[in-house]
């Protein structure tokens, strides 16, 4: 009796989890599969949805939706019109890779060197910067993005990406992050470097760097996925449609090239899903490791 | 090269001479290797002053005075007219109704699904893999079949159809932050459920063994076990979808654009319309009541944290 209570429950756990699993991949699924449709089917599907979306007024239109998984026929012009022939999305695809790329590189490398820091050397003044740090951490943008806009403004970055970069580099997030992975080095270890006669230096890049090196990969990741997905910086830092990323201009893409918009929906997901099927035990201990302010 | 290298080595001599000066009593000059250590954290400190401290004592001051040209003192006049000001209010609630519905959620739902991770069911990591893929899907990638669900003619309308419910257009309706809280909800669960996956397998075990022992119930062993140890995570989840729902204008610009729905017009929105319109003062003051509320929201978890979960901290 009680044997079977147990099955029972477990199977219907499975269920429930199953039938959230569906509905956690379905819109991702939705996007890869849609994006191998043609024009005119994606038309006939949702052709009502994107009209009355971008026509500003709700206009009743009677044809149904249907949504369909599995397109009618596969169609690849779609991709092909975006790779070869309209060079603007590519350009946008650049954008976002030359705003991202040195974000993530700069942050990890400035928060690398202030980690070490703040792990070396312990005193009132230390706890005080700390703090301050996890308090800007923890600031929505909507508080950030006014200084950052005044800093542009003074020095006359606006409107250029390096607004978007600088501060991006200099986020605090990855700091605390890797303070909280570095303090768990076993600080005999740096003792024992100490009394060969090694540097700061030479035990920060010997012995700190390669102690770290899964949990500078998780940070990577971390800030990749915040910054490849932005959109309020660009919008008020990058007033020049030319230089925004993807993110932004997906959403501008209209009613007539759905089919497009499918396909460079996909394009843009692709790094960051590469990343995650990679990575994905590493961010996992990345974000274990977020998991508290204290300490 | 020979001269280099004899005057590299005679340099430090000169060093071992008496001090000119001796230092007043008190006053110590740091030790080299800790000025060193301290220089690690000289670029990040640069950056962190020149992009927002800095930056943000002059955000404080320009919410004090009148305009930027003449500099008077006006004190609290740009705070009273910020909250005698219809946009920010609206703005205001909007976004403090969005994150009261979408953060409890959002921490409840992710808790759930991490209990549901621990219990014993098959396919475990597929199943962690599938929960936390949307944290890696750009939001703006989905919002195309986002629209096609809760459009007017969409999806969602036609499932409800059969219960009889008559077709609205949800984003244009009083419903509007449902659809987005779900987006939210898609995006952050799976981050929020590793957090809360962590902390369940810190709880030791054998506590849990002595609880079964006892003669505890399941939920017993949930409220004053489980719960207890999880409330450092609660509180950080807490905080953390907090920061995530004030960030959720990305989701409600890229479903709806520049004007929203009223029920969708977010803190960011204003914000925005008053970068266009460059009210350095209206700007400032909004910066610092966000910062301010900020402050005080984690301020008042953090106490409640504390009285929770004091026993269990070592």
């Amino acid at each position: 009796m009680m044997l079977k209570k147990k099955y029972f429950s477990r199977g219907a756990l499975t269920v429930i989890a199953a039938i959230f699993a569906i509905t956690f991949l379905l819109p991702t699924v939705l996007t890869v599969t849609n994006s191998f449709m043609s024009q005119t089917e994606l038309s006939a599907n949702y052709g009502p949805v994107f009209d009355s979306l971008k026509g500003g007024a709700t206009t009743y239109v009677a044809d149904k939706v249907t949504l369909k998984f599995i397109p009618d026929t596969v169609s690849f012009s779609q991709y092909a019109t975006v790779l070869f022939k309209s060079p603007e999305y590519l350009l946008k695809f650049w954008n976002s890779v030359i705003l991202v790329v040195p974000i993530v590189i700069g942050q990890v490398a400035v928060a690398a060197l202030a980690a070490y820091s703040f792990m070396r050397y312990r005193g009132r003044a230390r706890e005080i910067l700390f703090f301050v740090y996890i308090i800007l951490m923890l600031m929505p943008y909507q508080v950030m993005l006014v200084p950052n806009y005044l800093v542009a403004d003074w020095t006359g970055l606006l409107n250029t990406r390096w607004s978007i970069i600088l501060p991006g580099i200099f986020a605090p997030f990855s700091v605390f992050l890797l303070t909280k992975f570095m303090r768990r080095i076993p600080s005999s270890l740096i003792e024992a470097a100490k009394l060969d006669g090694a540097s700061e230096w030479r035990i920060f890049t010997r012995i700190c760097l390669p102690q770290c090196r899964s949990a500078l990969y998780s940070i990577a990741i971390l800030v990749f996925i915040d910054y490849w997905n932005m959109v309020e910086q660009p919008i008020i830092l990058l007033s020049d449609p030319d230089k925004q990323p993807l993110s932004v201009y997906l959403s501008t893409i209209n009613a007539g090239e759905v089919g497009i918009a499918f396909a460079v929906a996909v394009i843009y997901m692709i790094p960051s899903l590469l990343i995650f099927l990679h990575g994905e035990e590493y961010l996992v201990e990345g974000i274990t490791h977020s998991g508290s302010v204290k300490g | 090269m020979k001269k280099l290298a004899l005057k590299a080595i005679s340099l430090p001599k000169v060093h071992k001479e008496k001090p000119r000066f001796t230092l007043p009593q008190g006053i110590k000059i740091p030790d080299r290797e800790k000025l060193v250590r301290m220089a690690f954290l000289w670029p990040s400190l640069l950056g962190v002053g020149i992009f927002f401290l800095l930056p943000m004592l002059v955000v404080l001051y320009y919410s004090l005075i009148d305009n930027p040209i003449s500099h008077n003192f006006v004190f609290l006049d740009n705070f009273i007219a910020l909250f005698n000001n219809d946009a920010f209010k609206t703005a205001a609630t909007n976004t403090l109704t969005f994150s009261a519905i979408a953060v409890p959620l959002a921490v409840i739902l992710a808790m759930g699904l991490a209990i549901l991770l621990e219990a014993k069911i098959p396919f475990k990591s597929q199943f962690r893999t599938f929960f936390l893929s949307p944290m890696m899907v750009p939001v703006a990638s989905v919002v195309l079949i986002w629209q096609v669900l809760f459009s007017h003619t969409g999806v969602f309308n036609d499932f409800l159809s059969i219960f009889g419910v008559t077709p609205i257009d949800w984003l244009k309706s009083e419903y509007s932050q449902i659809v987005v809280v779900l987006l939210f909800l898609w995006k952050n669960l799976g981050y929020n459920m590793i957090l809360f996956m962590a902390a369940l397998s810190n709880i030791p075990r054998d506590l849990l063994e002595v609880a079964d022992m006892e003669g505890a119930s399941p939920w017993f062993k949930f409220v004053q076990v489980k719960l207890r140890f999880l409330s450092p995570t609660i509180l950080f989840v807490t905080i953390l979808s907090l920061i995530n729902s004030f960030k959720v204008f990305r989701e409600v610009y890229l479903l709806t654009g520049d004007y929203p729905y009223g029920g969708l017009y977010m803190l960011q929105h204003f914000m925005n319309n008053t970068f266009r319109s460059l009210d350095y003062q209206k700007l400032a003051s909004a910066a610092i009541v966000m910062a301010i509320a900020m402050v005080i929201i984690i301020g008042v978890l953090f106490i409640i944290e504390n009285k929770f979960g004091k026993d269990v901290e070592g």
